[in-house]
């Protein structure tokens, strides 16, 4: 077991987890954010999407010991009061059905906003296809983000 | 406990009165029947946060409090049809709610008290559409009876809108002040209630969000795995790889070194039949956390004796199937005479079908978790499809009353039929019981591939006969498939009726003479039901041919199948069936099998499709029509390729008539999603054995279409109807995946006789 200072959605938290622990199960097990999900666990699917600074990384193969410094935001501190564009763009065209992965997509269309605020339908289809949604809710995702778009 | 095959058997409409019962005696006998329950009877008091709250509960699924809550009671369970919504909706309508201000509580697992809670077969809404309007009804019929009481006015003269009654002089009371006297009133006779009129509805047909729309965006929704209990440990087990496999010794000293593993247990299995509702045999990996139960669980090390299903191979036996194929079957269905039709025949086209297993695949693999407690009794937390059924299965195994078993259900993160069945529910019991502690089951994806339920994979064989007129005169089609009763009677060689129901022996089309057998297959795995269930095949194969017949006879297709529809009839099958016919659990008088319905839906699509004017400019579109579920749906798939070679599908036309539309925006989304499912049944997803053993392990092997290849634009055009509502949860998967299959052969020039496509 060793120590891990994380910057977790502004705030630090330490934790002392096994150093190969994937970030997933330090932020679901040991700190219990349970909006990050897990989906295959093989960087496959994208359920369990946050941002480390800026980027988008799948936690389930991300080991705690290779976070550092940098900033991870979850699901949970992606704003305040909902009013993230693309939460609120979510909100709007009523995208989850089952909601699974939809918070793994919500981060990854975070991150996709953020270093291209004007995306095309084909930026979008190659940025988000990391993104399983077994569900069927692409259309509504590509519709949300468009959307949000609008407010970058 | 015998297996429940919900859209197979029928259902006993008596199942229904009973969980509405508008007599005040009933209520309150129903009500202490509930363990545990959380709506109290018209006659009691509960205190709220602000101290005397008073609640006025006419029925299990409503109560109002003196300080204006109204809850409504989600009794079924939701996996992203909306269900959860949809049903409450219709409550809130009748009752003349403030939508925005009624708070829905998830029902816990309790068939005594809330009526049929299996979440299958797309029946909810079906089957909850009358009552849900009823129990509405009743609590508005009180309070305005109530209102006018208290005002000394007319019962005629109010209404109730927005949470509250309002006399037409002007007057207006919240339902919360009329809560202490409507406890008062007498429950009205169930004949004096009067529903609203259709036009009337403000919720009732129209586009409105999931309860739960907020939430998940936020990440606050509470699926199955993200229940947290003090003292809680994760469970993860290795199970048998092979069906029927049984451990012979099992070494755990470098799982227990691992740190934060506490324990290691087995999990006796059931062997062969495995059953639908018990676990298989493993060893399972007791830790503090996933992650070190994960790495305990690769620590282990197991002797298995791998059983009579080692040597199996799923090619070699659809290839043997296929073979079977060619001879004579078990005839179910029969009109008029195939033989002699075939011998009279101008043209005789013959060809085979075959599609693979498919996995469930949730986003959410299977979990649950369970508090079994010294005193025998147990609480469960699950996302399951079935909670009356993981309650008994849970109690069975552990040897318990199901009455001390508290099933509570949690979102599903997706369900398609894996969720009905609880054996993960019963693993987490046994393993709580062993671990004298919460344990939660945590499924890796690994896990839900290797060991799901599978939807059977299938041969067929059609054999299509032209007269020398160039008619369809003959239709013998040919299906073999393990059946779904194999999982828990090895005896059950042939497919059963109700799976023979769904879109095989209900062929509709005016064909002089039909022939329907079946051949025997084994299961060699467990077979399941997945999103639509056998029309999957029985859909692939009928509506394939259908479209190269109509090629063969240079006629188009959906002429053709109007053609063949000839005038507008009741199909009742009578004299024909060697069985019975289920139609999905409902008596043929209350649902009959339409015909006039079936052409609505194609002529619906063909026109707002522009179906002509897209094959004269020479686009790639393909058609199919197939009821199921009791839902009519016709389906144009519009296909391309991409740069790379790739299948694109830029549009998805459906023209659907599911009777009255409750929820429009979740039917479309059913539909939209729907086709985005049945898209990776055709292009991308199989499963395979070889040496008894499933040989996809991630999303890498079992793949499903992503944003890129999913379809673009998917228009859902309802038939405005005021017949009965029925199902849209599983509709959308079958006519697509014939329809998108002649859309590709019009692009490529091969026709798809195996699925998948890509495979
Ligand atoms: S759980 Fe991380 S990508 Fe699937
Ligand atoms: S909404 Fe269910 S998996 Fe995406």
């Amino acid at each position: 077991m060793e120590k891990f200072t994380l910057i977790i959605n502004g705030k630090k938290q330490q934790v002392e987890v096994e150093p190969d622990m994937p970030l997933l199960w330090v932020l679901r097990d040991i700190l219990s954010l349970k909006g990050t999900k897990y989906g295959c666990g093989q960087a496959l699917c994208g359920a369990c999407t946050v941002l480390l600074d800026d980027e988008a990384i799948r936690s389930c193969t991300f080991p705690v010991s290779e976070v550092g410094s940098q900033k991870i935001t979850t699901v949970e501190g992606l704003s305040k009061d909902a009013n993230h564009p693309i939460q609120k763009a979510w909100v709007e065209h009523v995208v989850p059905q089952c909601g699974y992965c939809q918070t793994g997509q919500i981060m990854n269309a975070a991150a996709l906003l953020k270093r291209n605020p004007k995306p095309s339908e084909a930026e979008i289809e190659s940025a988000m296809a990391g993104n399983l949604c077994r569900c069927g809710t692409y259309n509504r995702i590509k519709e949300a983000i468009l959307t949000a778009s609008k407010s970058y | 406990m015998i297996p429940k095959l919900p859209f197979l058997k029928s259902k006993d409409p008596e199942d229904k009165s009973k969980v509405f019962i508008p007599s005040r005696r009933d209520f309150l006998k129903i009500s202490s029947l509930a363990t545990g329950g959380f709506l109290l009877g018209v006659n009691f008091q509960c205190s709220g946060p602000k101290g005397n709250t008073i609640t006025f509960a006419p029925n299990v699924y409503l109560s109002i409090d003196s300080d204006n809550l109204v809850t409504i009671i989600a009794h079924r369970s939701e996996m992203g049809t909306g269900i959860r919504t949809s049903l409450p909706m219709i409550v809130a309508d009748e009752l003349g709610a403030d939508w925005t201000k009624v708070k829905i509580v998830q029902a816990e697992g309790d068939e005594e008290k809330y009526g049929d809670q299996n979440t299958d077969g797309s029946y909810s809404v079906r089957m909850f559409y009358e009552p849900m309007r009823r129990a509405g009804a009743t609590a508005r019929h009180m309070l305005l009876a109530a209102a006018a009481q208290k005002w000394g006015v007319d019962v005629s003269e109010c209404r109730a809108e927005d949470g509250q009654v309002i006399h037409s002089g002007g007057k207006k009371i919240k339902f919360g002040d009329l809560v202490e006297i409507v406890r008062e009133l007498e429950m009205p006779n169930a004949d004096n209630i009067t529903l609203k009129d259709f036009s009337s509805y403000k919720l009732i047909g129209k586009d409105v969000a999931i309860y739960d729309n907020l939430d998940i965006a936020i990440g606050k929704a509470t699926f199955g795995a993200d229940i947290d209990l003090p003292n809680m440990q994760v469970a993860i087990v290795k199970r048998s790889p092979v069906i029927g496999a049984k451990v012979i010794s099992y070494n755990d000293a470098k799982a227990l070194a691992i740190p934060g593993v506490n324990r290691v247990v087995k999990i006796e299995g059931s062997g062969i039949p495995p059953g639908l509702d018990k676990p298989l045999e493993g060893v399972a990996v007791i830790a503090d956390n996933t992650w070190a139960a994960m790495k305990g669980r690769d620590a282990l090390e197991i002797e298995w004796d791998l059983g009579p299903n080692q040597n199996y191979s799923s090619e070699k036996q659809l290839q043997e199937m296929l073979q079977s194929t060619s001879g004579n079957g078990k005839v179910r269905r029969e009109r008029g005479n195939f033989n002699s039709a075939r011998q009279q025949a101008g043209q005789v086209i013959e060809k085979t079908y075959l599609a693979p297993f498919y996995a469930h695949a949730t986003m959410e693999p299977p979990t649950a978790m369970a508090d079994y407690k010294g005193d025998g009794t147990c609480e469960i937390w699950a996302p399951t499809q079935h909670p009356q059924w993981a309650r008994q299965a849970v109690a069975e195994a552990l040897g318990i009353d199901y009455q001390n078993v508290k099933m509570n259900v949690t979102l599903l993160g997706g369900g398609f039929g894996r969720k009905s069945k609880p054996d993960f529910v019963v693993e987490a019991a046994l393993l709580s019981k062993a671990a004298k502690s919460p344990v939660r089951v945590q499924w890796t994806r690994e896990d839900d591939l290797h060991h799901d339920f599978y939807h059977a994979q299938s041969a067929q064989r059609i054999r299509a006969v032209l007269d020398k007129n160039g008619n369809l005169s003959g239709w013998n089609h040919h299906t073999v498939f393990p059946a779904i009763g194999a999982t828990g009677n090895s005896d059950e060689l042939h497919p059963s009726d109700g799976e023979l129901g769904l879109g095989c022996i209900d062929f509709p089309y005016e064909v002089p003479h039909i022939r329907i057998e079946t051949h025997e297959s084994k299961a060699h795995t467990r077979i399941g039901w997945l999103r639509s269930v056998s029309n999957i095949h029985h859909s692939f194969a009928v509506n394939c041919m259908l479209d190269e017949v109509a090629e063969i006879k240079g006629v188009d297709p959906v002429d053709f199948l109007l053609g063949m529809l000839a005038e507008d009839k009741n199909l009742t099958f009578e004299g024909e069936l060697k069985g019975d016919f289920g139609n999905y659990g409902e008596p043929l008088d209350k649902f009959p099998w339409n015909t006039r319905r079936l052409r609505g839906v194609i002529e619906k699509v063909a026109k707002e499709a522009n179906w002509k004017q897209a094959i004269a400019s020479g686009k790639s579109v393909g058609f199919a029509v197939q009821k199921s579920f009791l839902t009519y749906v016709a389906c144009i798939v519009e296909v391309e390729k991409g740069n790379n070679g790739q299948i694109l599908i830029p549009e998805v036309h459906y023209a659907v008539d599911c009777g009255i539309g409750v929820n429009t925006d979740r039917i479309r989304s059913q539909f939209e999603g729907g086709a985005q499912f049945a898209a990776s049944l055709v292009l991308t997803s199989a499963i395979t054995f070889e040496n008894g053993k499933v040989q996809q392990n991630n999303f890498d092997g079992y793949e499903l279409i992503r944003m890129p290849q999913a379809p673009k634009k998917t228009h859902i055009h309802l038939v405005e109807s005021m017949e009965k509502p029925t199902g849209v949860g599983e509709p959308p998967v079958p006519p697509f995946i014939p329809a998108m299959c002649n859309a590709i052969y019009k692009l490529t020039g091969k026709r798809i006789y195996r699925l998948p496509y890509n495979g």
